[in-house]
C-alpha cells in the first residue's frame, strides 16, 4: 500500500500551534521507512494520522491514493502497533490476536477452526505457541511486544504502523526481534512506517529515514545520504556524535576561534560560521598546534577513545583508527573534513 | 507476634489503638446492640413481626426499587462517566458538579423537592397526568428518588477508572475493524465492570436504606409504596422496641446478602484484570 501526504498540516487541539505542518511524504508500496527525531517532534502524531486517527486536518492524506477515510478504503488493512501495545487485559493472548477476525460481520467471518488455525499459525510466528492461553499482564515486555504485532497482523495488512516498539526492550532483544520484524516484512510484502528516536535502530531496519523536527520533515533521504550531505545540523547531531568549532571565514581561510584547530580553505562567503565534524574524520597533525592528549583507551567495539585538551577547551574523540602520535607530543586539529551549513538558524 | 515486633514506621501504637477503638465503639457495638435488642422482649415479638405480611411487603417495596433504580442507574451512570471521561463536553464542570449534588443535599430536600415537583400540581406531575401517568405516591415515585440518590455512586467509581483506561486500546479495537458497539461490549464494558458492580452496590446499600428523600413521594401506603425504613420509625413511635429492632436486623441481613452477592460478582469479573501466578 502506498501512502501519500501532500502539504498535511494538523493543529494541536483547541490552538492553533501546529503539530504537524506542512508535512509532504510519499511512503511507496512494499517501503520500509523510519520516521525518527527527538521527543515532541510530531513522529507519533504524523503515524497516528496515517492510521486514520486523526479526523481533523488540512492538506491531502491519500493511501493507495484514495483519502483516508473514504468508505472504498477497508480500514483494516492497517496494522498499528502502540507503544504501550495497547493489548486487551481481560482477554488471553489467543483471543487478543483473533480479536481482528471476531469482530468482522458474520458474513466475513472465518468460521471459528479457521480462526484458531490463523491464531496459531501467528502464535508460532511470533515463536510463543505455549502461550495461547496467557493473559497480557503474564507477559515479558518483548513477548507483549509480539503479541501485539501478531493481532496487528491476522487481519492480514498490507501497511504496518509502529510506534516505538523496541521501547520497553532490552538490547539484546531489541535486536533480535528487530531482524526478525526486517524479515517479515520481506515476507509478507508489508509497507512499514516505524517511529523511533533511535537513530541507530532507523539506520539498521530501515530503507529510508524521514528526519523529523518540530513537526516537519527536515530531511528524507537513505542512510547514505543521511550520513554524506545532512541537511542541517540537527540532522547531523542527531545521527551521531559531532563536534562544533566556531570560527569566521576570511578571504576564503576557516578560522577557528580554537587556536589548535588548523584553519583550512573554504569556499563559502566571509562571515561567522560552525564548522561540524564527526569525531573520527578529525585528525592529528603533529608539531603544528599545542593540543595533547590526556588519555586514551579502547571502547569494547573496537574503538579507540581520546581524551584531548587543546589550550580553550577538552575534547573526546572516539575513532576506529589508533593515532602515532606518543603521550606529551603536542599537535594540531584537522578539521578540514567537517561540515559548514549556510542555513544556520 | 505482629504486636510484639519493633516497626520500621513510628506511631504504631497510637495509629492501631485509635483503629481499634474506632471500629470497635462506633461499628461493632452499635451492631451488637442492634443484634441484641430483639430477643430482650422474649420471642413472641420477634415472631410476631416476621410473621407480619406488612413488613414483608415493606421488603419487597424497599428491596425492589432498591434493585430497579440501581438497574436504571447502571446504563446511565456508564454513559455519564464515559461523557465525562472522553468526550468532555462544554459546561464540563458544571456537569460534574451537578453529580455530587444528590451527595451535598440533605435527603430530606431531595424529598420535598422530588414531591413538588412530581406532585399532582407539580410542573412534571402534571405533564405526566396528561399523558396517564402517575408517579408521586406510587412506586414509580419511589423508584425516581432512589435514582437520583444512587446515580452518583454508579458515575464517581466508573470514572477513575475509564480515565486510568488507556484510549489506545479503544483506538486500537477501533484500527481492528470494531464497531462501536463492539469496541463498548467487548473492550470497554470488561475493563470497567469490577467498578460497575461496586458503583452498583454502592447505589443499592444506599437505596435500600434511603429514607428522607422517599417518604414524602412514596405516599406510604401500606402494601403498596410503603418502605421498610418507614416501618422502623413507626415500630419506633408505637413503642415497639423489639419489632423495630426485628426489622432493622432483617433489613441488615438481607443488605448484606445483597452487597456479598455482588462482591461475588466482582470478583468473578475482575479476573483477568489483577495480577495472576505466571502459569
Amino acid at each position: 500500500m502506498s501512502v501519500n501526504l501532500h502539504s498535511f498540516t494538523q493543529y494541536a487541539p483547541g490552538s492553533s500551534r501546529k503539530i504537524l505542518d506542512n508535512i509532504n511524504l510519499t511512503v511507496e508500496d512494499g517501503a520500509f521507512i523510519a520516521l525518527v527525531g527527538p521527543s515532541g517532534a510530531g513522529k507519533t502524531s504524523l503515524l497516528r494520522a496515517i492510521g486514520g486517527l486523526s479526523p481533523v486536518y488540512a492538506g491531502q492524506l491519500l493511501i493507495d491514493d484514495l483519502p483516508i477515510g473514504h468508505s472504498d478504503l477497508p480500514k483494516r488493512k492497517t496494522g498499528f502497533v502502540f507503544q504501550n501495545y495497547a493489548l486487551f487485559r481481560h482477554m488471553s493472548v489467543a483471543r487478543n490476536i483473533s480479536f481482528g477476525l471476531d469482530v468482522l460481520p458474520r458474513k466475513q467471518r472465518p468460521d471459528r477452526a479457521a480462526i484458531t488455525a490463523r491464531v496459531q499459525d501467528l502464535l508460532e510466528l511470533i515463536q510463543l505457541p505455549h502461550l495461547a492461553d496467557a493473559r497480557p499482564d503474564q507477559l515479558s515486555g518483548g513477548q507483549r511486544q509480539r503479541v501485539a504485532l501478531a493481532r496487528a497482523l491476522a487481519t492480514e495488512p498490507k501497511l504496518l504502523l509502529l510506534d516505538e516498539p523496541f521501547g520497553a526492550l532490552d538490547p539484546i532483544v531489541r535486536r533480535t526481534i528487530r531482524r526478525w520484524l526486517r524479515e517479515l516484512h520481506d515476507k509478507l510484502g508489508l509497507t512499514t512506517i516505524l517511529v523511533t528516536h533511535d537513530h541507530e535502530e532507523a539506520l539498521d531496519i530501515a530503507d529510508r529515514l524521514v528526519v523529523m523536527q518540530d513537526g516537519r520533515i527536515v530531511q528524507d533521504a537513505d542512510a547514505t545520504t543521511l550520513n554524506t550531505s545532512p541537511q542541517t545540523p540537527f540532522v547531523m547531531q542527531f545521527l551521531g556524535e559531532t563536534l562544533e568549532f566556531a570560527g569566521k571565514i576570511q578571504d576564503g581561510q576557516f578560522i577557528p576561534e580554537d587556536t589548535d584547530a588548523l584553519p583550512f580553505p573554504v569556499s563559502e562567503k566571509n562571515g561567522k560560521t560552525i564548522v561540524f565534524i564527526r569525531p573520527c574524520d578529525v585528525q592529528f597533525i603533529s608539531g603544528k598546534g599545542m593540543a595533547h592528549i590526556l588519555s586514551r583507551s579502547r571502547n569494547p567495539n573496537g574503538l579507540y577513545h581520546y581524551a584531548v585538551q587543546t589550550t580553550q577547551r577538552a575534547l573526546d574523540i572516539t575513532t576506529p583508527m589508533p593515532t602515532e602520535i606518543s603521550e606529551g607530543e603536542q599537535f594540531g586539529l584537522d578539521i578540514s573534513h567537517g561540515k559548514i551549513f549556510s542555513n544556520l538558524p | 507476634m505482629f504486636f510484639l515486633r519493633r516497626h520500621t514506621l513510628p506511631g504504631f501504637p497510637l495509629t492501631f489503638g485509635i483503629t481499634l477503638l474506632w471500629v470497635g465503639l462506633l461499628v461493632i457495638l452499635p451492631l451488637l446492640a442492634l443484634l441484641l435488642r430483639p430477643w430482650q422482649d422474649g420471642t413472641a415479638a420477634i415472631l410476631q413481626t416476621l410473621h407480619d405480611p406488612r413488613v414483608f411487603a415493606a421488603f419487597r417495596v424497599s428491596f425492589g426499587c432498591a434493585l430497579f433504580a440501581a438497574l436504571l442507574d447502571l446504563p446511565l451512570g456508564i454513559l455519564l462517566a464515559w461523557t465525562l471521561v472522553r468526550l468532555r463536553p462544554p459546561g464540563y464542570k458544571i456537569i460534574n458538579a451537578c453529580i455530587d449534588l444528590p451527595f451535598a443535599i440533605p435527603t430530606a430536600v431531595t424529598g420535598i423537592t422530588l414531591a413538588t415537583l412530581y406532585g399532582p400540581n407539580g410542573w412534571m406531575g402534571k405533564l405526566l397526568a396528561h399523558a396517564g401517568l402517575q408517579v408521586a405516591f406510587t412506586p414509580t415515585g419511589i423508584v425516581i428518588a432512589l435514582m437520583f440518590v444512587g446515580l452518583p455512586f454508579l458515575v464517581r467509581t466508573i470514572e477513575p477508572v475509564l480515565q486510568n483506561f488507556p484510549s489506545e486500546v479503544e483506538e486500537a479495537a477501533f484500527l481492528l475493524g470494531a464497531t462501536p458497539f463492539q469496541k463498548f461490549y467487548r473492550v470497554i464494558l470488561p475493563a470497567i465492570l469490577p467498578a460497575t458492580l461496586s458503583g452498583f452496590g454502592l447505589a443499592f446499600a444506599r437505596c435500600i436504606g434511603e429514607y428522607g428523600s422517599v417518604i414524602f413521594i412514596a405516599g406510604n401506603q401500606p402494601f403498596r409504596s410503603e418502605i421498610a425504613p418507614l416501618l422502623i420509625v413507626m415500630r419506633l413511635q408505637e413503642f415497639d422496641y423489639s419489632g423495630a429492632t426485628t426489622i432493622a436486623v432483617m433489613l441488615l441481613l438481607t443488605a448484606l446478602l445483597c452487597l456479598g452477592g455482588v462482591s461475588f460478582l466482582r470478583l468473578r469479573a475482575s479476573r483477568g484484570l489483577i495480577m495472576e501466578e505466571t502459569k
